[in-house]
């Protein structure tokens, strides 16, 4: 496993300390077998090591099983880590730390895909937003209006919309309401999981455009979550691409996106269908079958059954994130393929 | 026009019946699909596409209801045919896959029987005869030993597998005309690729038509020769896919192609802000006056607050329904 | 709104045997217990006394208007102790989950195995009659359905995002609990109890029959019945105004539980465009 960190290597960039560092982080559940026999891990995220800059937005990638929301709940400080150092805003969180989950809150936030499914139906906006604040030590009754009516504001809601209910507003406003309540307490860093692929097309560049603009003016710094490639190289700056709980690749959006060195980025790349594309996706592109269950990981790499550039060394030896561009720009660009070279030659 | 389209819709207008009011969810939609074509019906949740591809089935139920227009199957209207005879084309000339292929496969049943009941059902072989060829129409979706693979469940497969099976399920007759409503939408992308270059493929190997439908412009334009576009319950236009894409002639196509994120454009333009449509997409019952796009229109006039525009023909071959296409 | 009969005939029962609960002392001709009077014993129906009267003289009409305070009360006292068990154990079983779980759900399925009306039986035999032990033996023994439907709902909604949401925010279990699960799952609760409080109806009727409920000479509705038992050839009457009073009630309270349901049922209420 390399514990490389990303500073090391990024002299312009270390100067910026990491809002949040994760060290070798791993997050395994045991999982008993039917008949109650048979515990077994699975290893959700097996050893991550990544980091986020204040006001970088870090496009994550990957398919349903990938383990980007067991990651995402280890960094909220929801489930513990199995292995490795979370570092966030001052905190350590290790495998035995319990997290200071009112610190946590007004440091890491997020918002949800569905917008119908994360709200209290039960709630008006007022209530959704100013509970959290009476929670955490806002007692002043006009300072509690003000910050709501500004939030509600700034997410481009009116103010009457304070004292409706959330089956009064359609899907899109519904996600304007659940990232006022993320950005509610100041937070430092929001994760957005998949956070306009369950919105109506015409509405996501809505969405899109309002995440970057509140990333601007109050300085935040985003995990971007999503499927979607396009919409993670439109907000990037850097991008993590997952494959069975590992980073396969790392680097800047216009790296990953323009020479992918792991064949797993480049199968992405060629499975999203574009009818500007210049020249059709070749086999070499393309990725074979599904993923592994990761109860039960591929031995070496873990993409090799599906890899269209499989060589022998690659079911044995486990490929480590190595720099492929060394000293190439100021982000570096990472990638966990024994043959990254061959795959950045096609 | 000379040879009769394979499939003809024309003038369908679909209800919404509720205890005392009739809303039209879909209203004056009307293509056509060659023989082996494959055209796409694309547009947001809500704009009556996935409604238009269950009347084409013969699959509507309460409230849902045919209000008018015709569906032509190789010239003969289908819409009024009695359920029994719908039964009999579905299977044989029209075959449908779904988005969420677990909820149309029956959980207690072995993938290899509901194959098989397939050619029992519609060509009248024997079991033995059945069991056979399900094993090699799995072989022909490419699902990985077949043999063993007919003796599973749905739940054992996973979400890709399952799709080949109900695409095995479609095909297995051969029918004419394959409706797929968004089927790789529960997809993982790599997935999804491989089978949208399945069905591409089989179909074009057995002469099969797709209507495809889904909200993902760019997929169906991949895939498909002629493209829809549905908005609020009408097609706003209708063109060649590239063209659909190219030079999008409704102000709401323009707006969906202009809005989406697409890979490679941040690299080639540099990040720029999204183009947003306005407002949101109008329910049913609120369907506006003249023009269903006119409130989140930018080029609106008061025409189109008042009259409802008339399908007009496009150089080449399309149509736009729209007061300012040019 | 469509109109529902089953709300409104249910309702409307309901509502009737609250309003002569309320206004017994007002409504009752006579004194349910002290105006005996073996003068007018075993009259029946008829223009001086309604109802007829009882083999101590006593007017049924009047001890039926007062024994609906007892069965009403019994019915709301005893349901809001069994949701409040019930509710309370379910909704924290579900949410925390693990040996918790394991055992709330054991004691559940042992509630549920043994009939709630013989558990009810030997709680009032170590008690003794009267009001107060009846309710204790009744608010003690039913609430294994309110539980089940509770962690049900609970399993349900807590992989919602505005549960992980409140989370994130910082929110405790029990804030969570009261604040975000509670009210999103009242409507199958409210069912529940309209349906259980017709049950406890049931219950004190049966119990008192056996002589182990209300002790006479309070009126309640099963002892009335208990005590009309050996007349039922010679004076019918005795039996068949409590027993229909006992029949309208509960059946209200079935037909309203069942309206509720159908209006309060999350799925119809709030459904995606």
């Amino acid at each position: 496993m390399t514990d490389l960190s990303m500073t090391e290597t990024e002299p312009s960039r270390a100067a910026a300390a990491p809002l949040l560092a994760l060290d070798d982080l791993a997050v395994h559940y045991a999982v008993t077998g039917r008949m109650g026999t048979g515990r077994r891990m699975l290893k959700a995220v097996d050893g991550i090591d990544l980091d986020v800059k204040p006001g970088e937005c870090l496009g994550l990638v990957g398919e349903s099983g990938c383990g980007k929301s067991t990651l995402a709940l280890a960094i909220m400080g929801l489930v513990p880590p199995t292995r490795g150092h979370i570092r966030i805003a001052g905190q350590d969180i290790g495998a035995k730390d319990r997290p200071d989950r009112k610190l946590m809150a007004r440091t890491v936030q997020m918002v949800f895909q569905d917008p119908y499914a994360s709200l209290n139906p039960r709630q008006t906006v007022r209530r959704t937003l100013a509970d959290p604040l009476r929670l955490h030590g806002v007692t002043d009754r006009a300072e509690i209006e003000g910050r709501v009516a500004d939030m509600l504001a700034r997410v481009g809601l009116r103010p009457e919309h304070a004292d409706r209910y959330p089956h009064e507003f359609s899907g899109g406003q519904r996600q304007r309401i659940g990232i006022a309540r993320a950005l509610i307490l100041k937070p430092r860093l929001v994760i957005c999981d998949e956070p306009v692929s369950a919105l109506d097309v015409s509405i996501r560049a809505q969405i899109i455009n309002l995440l970057l603009e509140l990333k601007d003016e109050l300085g935040l710094s985003y995990i971007m979550i999503s499927h979607d490639l396009g919409v993670v190289e439109h907000m990037s700056d850097r991008v993590a691409v997952m494959y069975l709980g590992r980073i396969v690749e790392r680097g800047g959006w216009r790296e990953i996106f323009e020479n992918p060195r792991h064949p797993y980025t480049r199968a992405l790349i060629a499975a999203i269908p574009d009818p500007f594309r210049q020249h059709a996706a070749t086999a070499r592109d393309k990725a074979k079958g599904e993923i592994a269950s990761a109860l039960n990981p591929p031995s070496g790499c873990h993409f090799h059954p599906r890899c269209p550039m499989k060589q022998d060394r690659c079911t044995v030896d486990v490929p480590t994130l190595d720099p492929v561009t060394a000293g190439h720009g100021d982000i570096g660009h990472w990638a966990a393929c024994h043959y990254a070279d061959r795959v950045g030659a096609a | 026009m000379t040879a009769p389209a394979l499939l003809e819709v024309e003038n369908l207008r679909i209800d919404l019946v509720g205890e005392e009011t009739r809303h039209a969810a879909v209203e004056g939609v009307s293509f056509r699909i060659g023989k082996g074509e494959t055209f796409g019906l694309v547009g947001e949740s809500g704009c009556g596409k996935s409604i238009t591809a269950l009347s084409i089935m013969g699959l509507l139920r309460h409230p849902l209801a045919i209000g008018g227009g015709a569906i032509r199957l190789e010239g003969k209207e289908i819409q009024s045919l009695p359920p029994g005879q719908i039964r009999r084309l579905r299977g044989r000339k029209i075959a449908m896959i779904f988005q969420e292929p677990m909820t149309a496969l029956n959980p207690l049943s072995p993938v290899g029987r509901q194959i098989a009941e397939m050619f029992v059902l519609h060509q009248g072989a024997s079991w033995s005869e059945a069991n056979a060829k399900a094993v090699e129409a799995l072989r022909q979706v490419r699902v990985p030993s077949p043999e063993r693979r007919v003796k599973d469940f749905p739940h054992q497969l996973s979400g890709g597998m399952r799709q080949r099976v109900m695409i095995a399920i479609a095909l297995a007759c051969g029918p004419d005309l394959l409706v797929a409503d968004e089927p790789t939408t529960a997809l993982d992308v790599t997935v999804q690729a491989e089978i949208v270059d399945l069905m591409r493929e089989l179909c074009a190997a057995n002469g099969t038509a797709i209507l495809m439908i889904s909200h993902d412009l760019g997929l169906v334009a991949n895939i498909c020769r002629r493209v829809a576009v549905m908005y609020a319950g009408r097609v706003v236009e209708e063109q060649a896919a590239d063209e659909v894409f190219r030079h999008p002639r409704h102000p709401y196509t323009r707006g969906l192609v202009a809005s989406l994120p697409l890979l490679g454009s941040r690299a080639a333009h540099g990040r720029r802000k999204l183009a947003e449509i306005a407002g949101t997409v109008p329910a049913i019952a609120a369907y506006p006056k003249g023009c269903r796009f006119n409130p989140r229109c930018g080029l609106a006039t008061e025409i189109c607050r008042v009259e409802d525009p008339a399908a007009t023909p496009l150089p080449g071959d399309g149509l736009v329904r729209c007061h300012h296409h040019d | 709104m469509k109109f529902r009969a089953n709300l409104l005939i249910g309702g409307g029962l309901v509502a009737l045997a609250a309003v002569v609960a309320v206004l017994a002392p007002w409504i009752a001709l006579y004194d349910p217990v002290l105006d005996a009077n073996l003068m007018n014993a075993e009259i029946p129906p008829g223009t001086e006394f309604i109802f007829g009267t009882d083999g101590q003289g006593r007017d049924i009409y009047s001890r039926i208007v007062h024994g609906a305070r007892i069965s009403l009360t019994v019915g709301v006292v005893s349901q809001i102790a069994n949701t409040i068990i019930g509710v309370t154990l379910g909704l924290t079983a579900g949410y925390w989950g693990g040996w918790w779980d394991d055992f709330v759900g054991l004691v559940t399925n042992l509630m549920l195995a043994i009939p709630s009306l013989i558990f009810a039986l030997a709680i009032m035999a170590i008690l003794g009659p009267g009001l107060g032990s009846l309710l204790i033996a009744l608010g003690l023994t039913n609430w294994s359905y309110s539980c089940r439907i509770t962690r049900a709902q609970v399993l349900s909604l807590k992989s919602q995002g505005y549960v992980q949401a409140a989370r994130i925010l910082g929110y405790g279990d029990f804030r969570i609990m009261f604040t975000q699960l509670l009210p999103n799952m009242l409507g199958p609760i409210i069912v529940i109890a309209t349906l259980g409080m017709g049950a406890a109806i049931l219950a004190e009727a049966s119990l008192s029959f056996l002589g182990l409920g209300i002790r006479p000479p309070f009126p309640s509705w099963g002892s009335m019945l208990s005590e009309a038992r050996d007349q039922i050839t010679t004076a019918p009457w005795l039996s068949v105004f409590p027993g229909l009073a006992i029949f309208l009630t509960v059946l209200g309270l079935n037909l309203l539980g069942d309206g509720l349901r159908d209006i309060l049922d999350p799925q119809s209420r709030e459904r995606r465009a």
